[in-house]
């Protein structure tokens, strides 16, 4: 993990994209764990097709990824042959075996690591500047002191050395220096993008993979004057939340699948007592504990559908690591301008990744809730408005006091069981959401063509890198990937899919719930195909394009 | 010298009290608590706009709406989470927290065991009337194991009843008091002195349920206050809530640790934050 980092860091000091996933197994600490690692003078927009370098520390950790680990023929095997022989299974892909004797290339170098010597030779292979891999291990390792350093920086070079003498394989282009790159993971560019929109307030629970928005939270909220309260459950973070929220300052908890499922009844709270919360789930593999460490798409019915009750609410989805920053910034505008409940999906593939990107821009979204001004007479907290959005009194105002509820109510806030004023609450509430506009940002929409691609979420990459291929290849192919999920803007996507022949629909879920809530809101032309597949496997460019290309 | 500051004129009571009627039965014990709420409100001069009454649910828990008060009225056991929330992210109000012994040791148990830890200047007034009174009588936390009241326990619980200032003492709670709602201006003060102490004060009031548990009428002749000054020991606290009966009433303990605080500096803005990111 940490070489990875450091390459890494070392592309994009030397102007380059890219992208590190990882993949761990159980363990609290140590264990199993893989990098992987893709990088290129241009925009990486998800994990790649299959491997081209693979160095094994060891056999017996590496066969615990080999599912995730696409070997061919034209990839190369780096291996210490003392290691023992490599496994059938490594054997059979065909792939180029490279002898890498960690141990007899250390041998003179006292405290010298195998990862950094695998550092150099991935480094020298790809054609990274020595330069730019021993700035960065110089600016990680000044801590240790200059042993350390001197150990380190001793690897990478043997390793450089020794990648000279092995075979030809992927080189990067020249990288291009200058444009305003980030460094950052999806988990962070989410809490980035909350404190961008205005969120001051954060109380949650720990679960992988969402801890890391906390950790980067609690920090840099305090710097904003802000408080993040580690909560006791999630039952405690989402009413901690609303109950700051209730207090004018606008609020989010985030956490994984089965918090997720204990803060259900709260949400609904929220939308009935219309006091705005932001929700981010990082989504992993479910049912119930599942996968916590890897990726899924499968809480999207559980977002859509969880509440009880009639419970109109907003979702959205991030559909890339540097789109974590926008789409939780929009969400805590969404959620506080229309007084409700907005739940965030991204997954752990997202949220764990980091990547070298174009800055992610400032939207400018920012939280505006409407609020009551003092002084009111007879201030009805639940006017039933043509918007939908009645003006918020926060505690502190003179002559707005009122009762927020999760009983139904009347429009002046008094708990009512009368069939009028269930009506007229219901109908204010779905109001609000159906028409507020949007704006663009509801779908990302590229290319044009007879073939549309619909998806949501992390899929997004590899399907716009899969479109760009069929696109080379001179078929006509346009995306349509989802960032409003809910409520679902059907006379945008009806526009968005008009004239075209064919739909193929992409998610990672074992039972087709992104296509099942599309084709309830439309008539999907005659011929749809649906590539849903569960975790933990990445969905692939390669894959995709094949669909695209091979239409049966 | 200061310029003195423009007093508003002292607020009544009433004041405190909407115009909505309660649900509760004739004889409840509620609606001399709620009478407490208010005649304390009304001493600590409290404006309305600046304090917030939370619930969840139960019969106790409607007492938001019978205030005049700014109030949110959550689901059932979330109350403590609720406002936890609300004066964490506003330091500046009074938040007071109502509920009855189900929804406050059953269902939001966990809830009570950390609001008494994290110790955030609330003050938690629990209605204790050892029933359910919401859903029509059913055993709650505090009912005695013997009890057999109830259909759905029809040979009584079976279970120790739970002990709550016990509990909130072990828990770390920094203030505990017991009144009982015959004695609504006995009440009042103990919820003044609550207001007024730093951190986590719990107040727990006898309150008859003359529906379901009509023999509680005969708590005011068994209730009696104590006649032992508050003690600031944890272990001679924890000793006279251990010994007692469950019906003396008065301040049993008052802690002295600092009340939950958020950090207020700001000194940096979002770009700032940002600059950690770029390459």
């Amino acid at each position: 993990m940490t070489a990875g980092q450091m390459l890494l860091d070392a592309a994009a000091n030397a102007g380059y994209q890219g992208m590190m996933t990882r993949s761990l197994g159980p363990q609290i600490r140590g264990g199993e764990a893989a990098a992987f690692l893709r990088l290129s003078a241009h925009e990486v927009a998800c994990p790649g097709d299959g491997v081209d370098i693979l160095i094994s520390f060891d056999w017996a950790s590496t066969q615990r990824f080999s599912a995730e680990i696409e070997l061919g023929p034209d990839s190369l095997v780096l291996f210490d042959p003392a290691a023992g022989a490599a496994p059938e299974m490594i054997l059979n892909t065909g792939a180029r075996m490279v002898d890498l004797p960690f141990k007899a290339l250390l041998d003179d170098i006292e405290g010298g690591r195998p990862n950094m010597l695998g550092l150099g030779v991935l480094a020298g292979l790809i054609g990274l500047p020595e330069n730019a891999v021993l700035a960065i291990v110089e600016r990680a390792l000044k801590r240790k002191g200059p042993k350390a350093l001197e150990a380190s920086s001793a690897g990478i070079r043997a390793g450089f050395e020794a990648s000279a003498a092995m075979p030809a394989t992927c080189r990067l282009g020249a990288g291009e220096k200058g444009a305003r790159r980030w460094n950052i993971s999806g988990n962070e560019a989410v809490g980035l993008g909350a404190l961008r929109g205005g969120i001051r307030f954060v109380a949650a629970y720990p679960i992988t993979p969402a801890t890391e928005i906390l950790e980067w939270l609690a920090p840099n909220l305090e710097h904003l004057g802000g408080e993040l309260v580690q909560a006791e459950d999630e039952l405690a973070s989402i009413n901690m939340a609303i109950g700051g929220s209730f207090g004018g300052i606008p609020t989010l908890t985030a956490t994984s699948g089965p918090g997720l499922a204990l803060m259900l009844e709260s949400i609904g709270l929220s939308v009935a007592s219309e006091t705005p919360v932001v929700v981010v789930n990082v989504q992993r593999g479910g049912p119930s504990t599942g996968i916590p460490t890897k990726s899924e798409q499968s809480d999207l019915n559980i977002a859509l559908y969880g509440l009880h009750g009639d419970a109109p609410h907003i979702v959205t989805a991030a559909n890339s690591v540097s789109d974590c920053a926008f789409t939780a910034q929009w969400s805590v505008y969404l959620a506080e301008a229309l007084q409700s409940a907005a739940i965030v999906l991204t997954d752990q593939l997202l949220g764990q990744t980091r990547a070298v990107v174009d800055e992610p821009a400032n939207s400018g979204h920012v939280a505006a809730r409407e609020t009551a001004p003092a002084g009111l007479q007879d201030y009805r907290r639940y006017a039933v408005t043509e918007s939908g959005v009645s003006p918020m009194a926060i505690p502190g105002t003179a002559g707005g006091e009122y009762v927020a509820d999760g009983l139904e109510h009347s429009p002046i806030g008094r708990p009512s069981s009368q069939a009028e004023d269930h009506l007229a609450q219901l109908e204010k509430r779905q109001r609000k959401l159906d028409q507020f506009d949007y704006g663009d940002h509801w779908a990302d929409i590229e290319g044009d063509g007879d073939t549309a691609v619909i998806t949501w979420g992390s899929c997004t990459g590899p399907v716009h890198e899969a479109c760009d291929r069929a696109r080379e290849a001179g078929i006509g192919v346009r995306m349509v990937s989802l960032r409003l999920l809910a409520p679902m803007q059907t006379v945008k996507f009806a526009k968005a899919i008009k004239g075209v022949k064919r739909v193929l629909v992409v998610e990672q879920s074992h039972s087709q719930q992104f296509y099942r809530y599309v084709r309830a809101h439309f008539d999907l032309p005659k011929k749809v195909k649906v590539c849903a597949r569960p975790g933990p496997l990445p969905v692939r460019p390669a894959d995709i394009y094949e669909q695209i290309v091979n239409w049966s | 010298m200061q310029a003195q500051e423009a007093r508003t004129p002292a607020l009544l009571p009433k004041d405190y009290k909407s115009d909505y009627k309660p649900i509760w039965c004739p004889g409840c014990g509620d609606y001399s608590v709620l009478s407490s709420i208010t005649r304390a409100l009304s001493e600590l001069g409290v404006k309305r706009e600046n304090a917030a009454v939370i619930s969840g649910i139960g019969c106790s828990s409607r007492i938001p709406a019978y205030t005049s008060l700014y109030g949110f009225h959550g689901v059932h056991g979330r109350a403590l989470a609720l406002a936890t929330g609300l004066k964490i992210a506003r330091p500046d109000l009074t938040v007071l927290v109502t509920g009855g012994d189900g929804d406050g040791f059953s269902i939001g148990g966990n809830h009570f065991l950390h609001a008494c830890r994290r110790n955030a200047d609330l003050t938690y007034v629990v209605m204790d009337n050892q029933v359910y009174g919401m859903t029509k009588g059913q055993a709650s936390p505090t009912t005695a194991s013997q009890w057999e009241g109830s259909k759905l326990t029809p040979h009584g619980t079976g279970v120790s009843p739970f002990q709550p200032m016990a509990v909130a003492l072990a828990a770390g709670a920094n203030f505990l008091a017991r009144g009982i709602s015959s004695d609504p201006k006995g009440v009042a003060q103990l919820i003044v002195e609550a207001v007024r102490h730093p951190g986590f004060s719990f107040v727990q009031v006898l309150s008859q349920c003359v529906t379901y548990r009509p023999e509680q009428q005969e708590w005011r002749t068994i209730a009696r206050p104590s006649h032992k000054e508050p003690t600031s020991n944890i272990a001679r606290a924890g000793r006279r809530i251990l010994d007692d009966d469950g019906f003396t009433t008065g301040i049993f303990y008052v802690g002295n640790r600092p009340a939950y605080l958020a950090p207020e500096e700001t000194d940096k803005i979002v770009s700032d934050i940002e600059q950690r990111f770029m390459i």
